[in-house]
């Protein structure tokens, strides 16, 4: 038994590894259907990114060490956090308690080098762009917590995996009030923290307008491919702490696998339904819907509080 | 402890000596920091001893005064501050020998080196005197030292008024340790902590008063809000090697002795745990909030000491929470991570404020508008603040994210807890903490990106060169430890086990078995830790693999067609950071003085901010000019006549005598 | 659809009040928190869905939900105000207060256990919520139509304990409570217009100028 599992969740983090550029190509689709367009093809990430592989690099004559060190640094971390994240009913591949922790500090490590690589270039729009990325994320770290607390406080388990073994179908007869709360806040801190609309425009054309995508301005070549494969990995493991609530699989191990990633499919196209039909927030905005995402968490404790 | 009162010998025979050497500059600095390093070495070797053994070694000896007696102990609690205390002075010291070198004409550097020598005894016999008397005798001599070092530049204004708060702050802080000490010896009939100890003085509403007392007192040294004033002046105003041992070590003896008093408590008041919650967070939320509002990097770093300073103070108080409700996890969590965070702290603030000592001394100024890309020029400073940096943020896999991964996993353990009592306080923790860390990866952010990366932004930055090996060595030694504890993390925090087990009262093996709990997230965090640096390193071979026979050439930064960029055109750190600031400024009330934009071609236009200390505009200066102004009532008692001034003495003696013979 | 449920939305369209700037928006989350309050009764199950509790139910979902808002906008309309909300206490602090006062509600939910059952205390500190957040919109926001708001939240939180903490609540005191709240929204309705003819704004802050 034990050793399934943890097959299952050597599974579960090859599909991670593998599947994860697929859901950037599932959000463009949605959004090209919405917009009456045929769209780029479903595996567009994956030609861009072996193009990249291919490709020789140009470098800003500012960049030192850092700007080419940050990349492949910041994919490894987002790989270890992807290791974290139980899915479709298994644990993650490596599970402790705190690894909650972990997992967000990875994705602190990755911003905090892309940040640096952007102000490496010494460009006012990287910097602009970096300045907003440190803003957005300073508000959406406290959100994550409080929803990870709420669940904590509900399934009693300190690990990830701990928490999301906890969640069943009970869980959601008796409080799902609870976990209506946590995945609002939890897709708020997705679209945030993946640089989608409403926080921000991945196919914005204006550098002063963007936030994310000017601060890899500079990288080209397999950097730039270190960039977008980790943004596909960091999507596809916050993503994964949704489809883990929605999914609660305890449906043995091949239907819960599969059933998580029919879900990790069904939440992109969300993802790009919301970006259809909602509008970039203004900047001065975007703070309120962060705060308002941690609130929601905030009313989930405050239900396990009383 | 013969090694460690050794040390305590040599430092003072080498700053005495180093006083008497005049004349030939740089003699007084090698005597001085000699002496330092070797009483460093001996001390490190002597703590690390007793840690590890867990025992307490003493030592009583009768003196002339009429109070108290020579009574010095080490035990694991002393001997954890001790290695953080010996490890850094011994590192500042080197540090110094060239950091100052240029004053070497102009100043008496034997002056300089005795007081930094006086300051590294006192501050060890501050953590080894287990006397009353004797404590405040080292506590006094260590503000007294640590004032005279702070008044280096005396003759510059800002320092002299920086030196002059700190003073008044630290005295402040020591009048409530007098208050405390008196009622303590006054309960016991003695000034001896054992006995102290024996009695658990702390219980009962006296306790409540005696915890009081000595949160503001040693809150005071340590720099908890809103009583942490001195902290932004003084820091900035000290040579950078002694700001490193300030803020590395010597406001860490302030939550030594808050610890030290808690070992004599029965069983703390449930609220104490709320109180410690409280003020830690507040420290921590607005020490970096403030930290982001400033231009001065070093002030921005003495920010980031109260900030952190906030965290450990945190995890005292989840510690605390755990002692008042039973529950062991919490106490053992909460204080490792505390006592672990104070080490860490030393290492990294310590490391960065010589980095930003060495950024002063080659380029001449600590404006970080007008650094940048330095490290080009100066590649080691630069990595050693970069390292630093990352661990100062808790970044894995570095040793802030250890200390740090130990808090939330108390605060966790406690927000799982079915009692709302203790569960509200525990939530509270968690998001501060998060809260905490991406704001300080936001001000680190802009710390090391504006000052050590794109564009020079000035003359003196543009001509910056690396500092010389003496001022390498130690910050290299301290970002080693920040990647070592990092990834020994299980092995750093089993040996904190005694000195845990010294202030919760828990027996050693339960305080033991707690720890071995937490052993396998630290084991795998370690793990993952080197498993990141492995794909890391991996990543950036197959990057190099790719890029090996493809055309890798240079251009300029995309700047979007225009032309003619300068260096000045790049982002400030005043706009990396103003979407906080703006959205925090109810709190930090930035003042902001602009010359618009009016003309359709515009001209000369201007903009400055400045973000003035909260407490200290609006709690402190109100009250010290009002008391000021009670005082100065009294002015008339100034004649200026010395004869006066005699009977005034006469009257005072004359008046005490009778009131005794009454 | 869950107790649970309701009453976290209606939390939820609490802070939503706290929050918005256009007073538009503040009379439709009003109507919709009456639409939720009159679904609660039901979704209790079968202990309270006696006849009268559904005719209850069903009347004052068309009160709060269709006729309130109805005639909110008219006055809105009538007095030709501008939709800001003007408040005197910003919308950040007004959230970080609700906040507090959340936490406090929850607190004294844990203390005031009605009937000697805990699972009620959720129950309670939506209704001291509702009730607080009544109250500070009655006390922080200027105009005239926002007190009518207030004192209809306020109303909500009372009838939350009413359908929810304590069964038995007697039928006439219910109906009498709905009758004054509809007197009330009438006569400030009337009110507000009339303030506004005379003195042409209607900001409860400027009736000091009628001070002798």
């Amino acid at each position: 038994m034990n050793t399934t599992i943890s097959m299952q969740s050597l599974i579960n983090f090859f599909l991670a590894v593998v599947f994860a550029p697929l859901l950037i190509g599932l959000i463009n689709r949605t959004k090209a259907w919405f917009a009456g367009r045929r769209g780029q093809p479903l595996f567009q990430l994956y030609y861009d990114l072996a193009k990249l592989a291919r490709k020789g690099a140009v470098y800003s004559r500012t960049t030192g060490w850092l700007f080419r060190a940050g990349p492949a640094v910041g994919l490894a971390a987002a790989i270890v956090a992807a290791a974290l994240v139980p899915f479709g009913g298994a644990p993650g591949l490596i599970r402790f308690d705190g690894d909650l922790v972990l997992f967000a500090y990875c994705f602190g490590l990755m911003r905090f080098l892309t940040v640096l690589g952007a102000l490496d270039t010494g460009s006012s729009f990287e910097g602009m762009g970096a300045s907003r990325e440190v803003t957005f994320s300073a508000l959406a770290e406290p959100a994550m917590f409080l929803a990870l607390a709420a669940l904590v406080r509900r399934t009693e388990s300190l690990s990830l995996s701990g928490i999301y073994a906890g969640i069943d179908v009970e869980v959601w007869r008796t409080s799902p009030a609870l976990l209506l709360l946590v995945i609002g806040t939890l897709v708020v801190v997705l679209l945030a923290e993946n640089s989608r609309i409403p926080v921000d425009d991945p196919n914005t054309h204006l550098e002063l307008t963007m936030i994310h995508e000017v601060m890899v301005l500079d990288h080209g070549g397999p950097d730039f491919g270190f960039i977008l494969y980790g943004g596909a990995v960091k999507l596809w493991a916050m993503s994964a702490l949704i489809s883990g609530l929605i999914v609660p699989g305890h449906f043995g191990p091949w239907c819960g696998t599969l059933s998580g990633v029919l879900c990790m499919f069904v939440l992109a196209m969300v993802v790009g339904i919301i970006e259809s039909v909602m509008a970039r927030l203004r900047l001065l905005r975007v703070p309120q819907l962060l705060v308002g995402g941690a609130a929601l968490s905030a009313v989930a404790l405050m239900i396990t509080l009383s | 402890m013969l090694g460690i009162l050794t040390g305590i010998i040599i430092l003072l025979a080498s700053g005495f000596l180093a006083l008497l050497i005049r004349g030939r500059r740089l003699w007084a600095s090698y005597v001085g920091a000699g002496g330092v390093v070797a009483a460093a070495v001996l001390g490190v070797v002597s703590s690390a001893r007793i840690l590890s053994s867990g025992g307490v070694e003493s030592l009583r000896l009768a003196w002339a005064l009429p109070l108290g007696e020579l009574h010095v102990s080490v035990d694991a609690l002393s001997a954890v501050f001790l290695l953080a205390v010996f490890g850094m002075s011994g590192l500042s010291a080197v540090y110094g020998i060239e950091y100052l070198a240029p004053y070497g004409g102009r100043k008496p550097l034997g002056v300089s080196w005795f007081f930094f020598n006086l300051l590294a005894a006192s501050m060890v016999m501050v953590l080894v005197a287990r006397d009353a008397v004797l404590f405040l005798i080292a506590w006094e001599t260590m503000s007294l030292a640590s004032f005279f070092l702070v008044a280096f530049e005396n003759e510059r204004a800002e320092v002299r008024e920086a030196a002059w708060t700190y003073l008044v702050a630290t005295h402040l802080g020591t009048a409530f340790l007098l208050v405390m000490f008196a009622l303590l010896g006054r309960a016991a009939g003695c000034f001896d902590f054992d006995r102290f100890g024996e009695l658990k003085l702390l219980s009962g509403n006296m306790g409540s008063v005696l915890f009081i007392l000595a949160l503001v007192g040693f809150g005071t040294k340590a720099g908890f809000m809103p009583v942490h004033v001195w902290l932004p002046e003084a820091h900035p105003a000290a040579p950078s090697h002694v700001s490193a041992l300030m803020s590395g070590v010597m406001i860490k003896t302030g939550i030594y002795g808050l610890v030290r008093v808690l070992t004599w408590a029965e069983r703390p008041v449930w609220w104490w745990g709320y109180l410690m919650v409280a003020i830690g967070l507040t420290s921590g939320v607005f020490g970096v909030l403030f930290a982001l509002a400033q231009h001065d990097l070093k002030r921005l770093l003495a920010y980031h000491s109260v900030e952190n300073i906030g965290i450990i103070g945190t995890g005292i108080g989840v510690g605390l929470i755990g002692m008042s409700f039973d529950l062991p996890a919490l106490v053992v969590l909460g204080f490792s991570g505390a006592f672990l965070h104070v080490i860490n702290h030393a290492i990294f603030k310590g490391l960065l404020f010589l980095a930003a000592g060495a950024v002063l001394h080659e380029t001449g100024t600590r404006n970080i508008e007008r650094l940048g890309g330095l490290i080009k020029s100066m590649p080691w400073t630069g990595l050693a603040f970069f390292v630093g940096a990352a661990a100062i943020c808790g970044l894995p896999p570095l040793n802030g994210f250890v200390s740090e991964l130990l808090i939330y996993l108390g605060a966790f353990n406690g927000a799982k807890s079915m009692a709302a009592l203790v569960a509200a306080p525990m939530l509270a923790v968690v998001v501060g903490l998060a809260l905490i860390g991406g704001l300080a990866a936001a001000c680190f952010a802009k710390a090391f990106g504006i000052v050590f990366q794109g564009e020079p932004r000035s003359e003196q930055a543009a001509h910056a060169h690396e500092c010389v090996g003496l001022m390498r060595v130690p910050m290299l030694f301290l970002a080693i430890g920040c990647a070592l504890i990092g990834l020994f993390g299980p092995w750093v925090v089993s040996v904190l086990a005694p000195a845990v087990e010294c202030v919760s009262g828990l027996p050693l093996s339960s305080v033991a078995g707690q720890l071995a709990t937490s052993m396998r997230p630290l084991t795998l965090v370690a793990g993952c830790g080197v498993v990141l640096i492995m794909l890391g390193a991996g990543f950036a071979l197959v990057r190099w693999r790719l890029l090996r026979h493809r055309s890798v050439s240079t251009a300029v930064t995309w700047d979007c067609g225009y032309v003619r960029p300068t260096a000045r055109m790049q982002y400030t750190a005043s706009s990396f950071a103003q979407p906080l600031t703006a959205l925090f400024s109810p709190v930090l009330r930035t003042a902001r003085k602009a010359v618009a934009i009016d003309d359709v071609f515009p001209g000369h236009s201007e903009l400055e901010t400045h973000t003035p200390d909260v407490a200290g505009e609006f709690l402190f200066r109100p009250i010290f000019s009002g008391v000021g102004a009670l005082f100065s009532r009294l002015l008339w008692l100034q004649q200026g006549r010395l004869q006066v001034y005699i009977l005034y003495v006469a009257i005072a003696l004359v008046t005490l005598l009778v009131w005794k013979t009454r | 659809m869950s107790v649970e449920l309701i009453l976290t939305v209606v939390v939820l369209t609490n802070l939503r009040l706290l929050g918005a700037s256009r007073l538009g928006a503040c009379i439709r989350t009003v109507g919709l928190q009456g639409l939720l309050l009159g679904l609660l009764p039901l979704a209790t199950g079968g202990r309270l869905t006696t006849l009268h509790v559904v005719v209850l139910a069903v009347g004052s979902m068309v009160l709060k939900g269709f006729v309130f808002p109805r005639l909110l906008f008219w006055a809105l309309r009538e007095a030709h105000v501008t939709r800001e909300v003007e408040p005197f206490i910003g919308y950040t602090g007004s959230l970080l207060i609700g906040g507090f006062m959340l936490g406090g509600a929850v607190w004294l939910g844990d203390r005031l256990v009605i009937g000697g059952t805990t699972d009620l205390s959720w129950v309670v500190a939506v209704a001291m919520f509702s009730i607080l957040t009544g109250l500070f919109l009655i006390v922080a926001r200027k105009r005239a139509i926002h007190q009518v708001l207030g004192f209809l939240v306020m109303e909500n939180g009372i009838y939350i304990f009413g359908i929810g903490a304590i069964p038995g609540i007697p039928l006439l005191v219910e109906l009498g409570l709905l009758l004054d709240i509809f007197v009330a929204v009438f006569v400030m309705g009337i009110a507000v217009y009339h303030i506004n003819r005379e003195f042409d704004h209607m900001e409860t802050d400027k009736l000091d100028v009628l001070r002798g």
